[in-house]
């Protein structure tokens, strides 16, 4: 139980002095909220909106995980506070769940905004929401375990932001959720199945418009893969980087 | 004087009243990062309940040994024992028994004095209301109340450095590394921290320290290990190490008068003894041998003087160290204030 009073306090420290600032907080009202009304105004009808729905939820996961968790870290390394966590007697798996535990919570809470705000313009009916409730989560957690990756590959808090739009960008027009899978130059393709984010938008899309290309049955435990090796390579870097 | 120390000034702790009980032991460490060889086969043990000194140049392997003490860094090979139970592979057992305060202040700036010391506290599975109760009583102990809410990163360098020792006190460790507590802080703030640790060793905390103030060691630490190029030069206590190093007896007289008078008639009546006048009020005596006082001061009297004080001169640490390890303390301080800058 000791373990879990640790966790606890470290999730909770990090949204209280990480994510729940006040620029975070409108970061991830205003980023989904912006994208929303752009796509509102440009859409014709209710439809549209719904169809772009899952686009703009995954962007606002992958926009307020993968960069806020490598920044953190890597700023609490920099400062020598994360030595304190290092030196805890708590299990490093643990301990990086806690660290990760606050930004995937922050990840989900951005993730509805744009889902409240298409709930009062558009009928949400037939939406698979146990679906949506699980892809959102594990989409999170993929995200900030490749957040985590990318703080254990650098030193400095510029890096950690440059390094995570390399992977951010590169993910969101391959993923599929703007230009489908389909559409994509033959040898684009390959790439967009060795993404995570690709599952995850292609759950959203099945589970709000009935249009994956993917059985969810295929999708949910590829993403729970990607999540898991993420996360155990992550591991195994800061068992050989950090803990010299 | 200057560079050699009273024995009548000197206020230390008996080192004969402490048992001595082993509680951490370090068993041939090795560390190498590639060529580098950072701790080269360092065996020590460090008995509960002792100030227990780590002195070395920059570069000696002082924090490298801390790091593989506290498990922030694994050893190349060498085995690490706490209460007996080896720990090397797995120091999660270990950790909860440790206290460590870095040579930086590494709390968090958002959270308050207060905030941090619970959070710290939370890290070792302490419930919330103990750790109010522990984080309050030491706020008040380290003279912080007052500056309890304030944000840490509000704080004072002396002050951070006080709660950064609380932190690392606040669950009750068996033993506390302190890795340079005093460097960078001023003078005022400096005393009380050593004030602090002696009053946390008289409590039953273990400490192990690391400091360049060689001035510290000798007024805190009940065993001094010198450490040079990663390799453990020198260990004892502090009178085992000045007794190694003492090979004559000095002896200083004060005296209302000296003249070229008396300090000739000792010279031709103590011809054994060296026999100098530092000033016009002072006489040193330096012999091979112990030296007979009675005598010296039937014979100062006969050449009209008086001795109105007697002082038996003892090597400092620093000069212990400095024949030991042949690097000069002052040039350990330098090195180090210069890496603060």
């Amino acid at each position: 139980m000791s373990s879990w009073t640790a966790f606890r306090a470290i999730v909770a420290k990090d949204m209280k002095t990480y994510y729940l600032k006040p620029p975070n907080i409108s970061w991830g009202l205003i980023f989904p909220f912006a994208w929303m009304l752009m796509f509102y105004l440009r859409s014709r009808t209710p439809l549209d909106i719904r169809e772009l729905l899952p686009g703009v939820v995954a962007m606002s996961i992958l926009f307020g995980t993968t960069s806020m968790l490598a920044v953190t870290i890597t700023f609490e390394r920099r400062s020598r506070s994360f030595e304190r966590l290092l030196l805890a007697p708590l299990e490093l798996s643990l301990l990086m769940l806690a660290k990760t535990g606050g930004a995937i919570l922050f990840g989900m809470l951005n993730a509805f905004v744009p889902i409240v705000v298409a709930a009062f313009v558009v009928d949400l009916s037939g939406v698979l929401w146990l679906a949506v409730i699980g892809s959102i989560l594990l989409i999170a957690a993929t995200s900030t375990f490749l957040g985590l990756f990318i703080s254990v590959a650098v030193h400095e808090v510029f890096e950690a932001q440059t390094f995570s739009n390399f992977f951010r960008f590169p993910m969101l027009f391959l993923c599929g959720l703007f230009i489908p899978v389909s559409a994509l130059p033959v040898f684009l393709r390959p790439l967009s199945f060795i993404l995570p984010l690709t599952y995850g938008a292609d759950i959203l899309k099945a589970a709000i418009n009935g249009e994956g290309i993917l059985p969810l049955w295929v999708s949910f435990p590829v993403l729970l893969l990607f999540a898991a090796g993420l996360f155990l390579f992550s591991l195994r870097n800061i068992k050989r980087k950090w803990v010299l | 004087m200057s560079d050699q120390r009273a024995e009548s000034v000197s206020v230390r702790r008996q080192d004969g009243e402490r048992p001595a009980e082993e509680l951490l032991r370090a068993e041939n460490l090795l560390k190498r990062f590639e060529a580098v060889t950072a701790v080269d086969g360092v065996s020590f043990s460090v008995h509960r309940g002792e100030i227990f000194g780590f002195l070395g140049p920059n570069g000696a392997g002082k924090t490298t040994t801390i790091n593989l003490l506290t498990g922030l860094a694994r050893p190349t090979s060498g085995t690490m024992y706490l209460e007996g139970r080896e720990y090397t592979a797995s120091p999660k057992r270990a950790q909860a028994l440790m206290g460590i305060v870095p040579d930086e202040s590494n709390l968090y700036d958002e959270l308050s004095g207060f905030e941090n010391l619970s959070f710290c506290a939370a890290l070792y599975g302490i419930d919330k209301t103990e750790r109010k109760k522990r984080a309050g009583a030491l706020l008040e102990q380290f003279g912080l109340k007052q500056a309890g809410k304030r944000p840490f990163r509000a704080y004072s360098k002396g002050m951070k450095r006080k709660l950064t020792i609380a932190a690392g006190i606040i669950h009750r460790p068996k033993i506390l590394f302190l890795d340079e507590p005093t460097t960078g802080i001023d003078v005022a703030s400096a005393r009380r921290i050593r004030s602090l640790i002696g009053e946390l060793n008289r409590r039953g905390t273990t400490v192990f320290l690391t400091t360049h103030y060689i001035e510290e060691a000798e007024r805190l630490c009940h065993r001094i290990a010198f450490i040079v190029g990663g390799r453990l030069v020198r260990i004892g206590s502090l009178e085992e190490l000045m007794k190694e190093h003492q090979q004559e007896t000095v002896l200083e007289l004060a005296v209302e008068q000296t003249g070229a008078q008396l300090l000739n008639a000792l010279r031709r009546r103590f011809p054994s003894y060296a026999v100098h006048r530092p000033d016009d009020t002072h006489l040193r005596l330096v012999s091979e041998r112990s030296i007979e006082l009675l005598p010296l001061l039937g014979a100062v009297a006969e050449g009209g003087a008086e001795v109105t004080e007697a002082r038996l001169i003892r090597p400092t640490l620093e000069e212990v160290f400095v024949r030991v390890t042949g690097i000069e303390s002052g040039l350990m301080r330098q090195e180090r204030e210069g890496k603060k800058k």
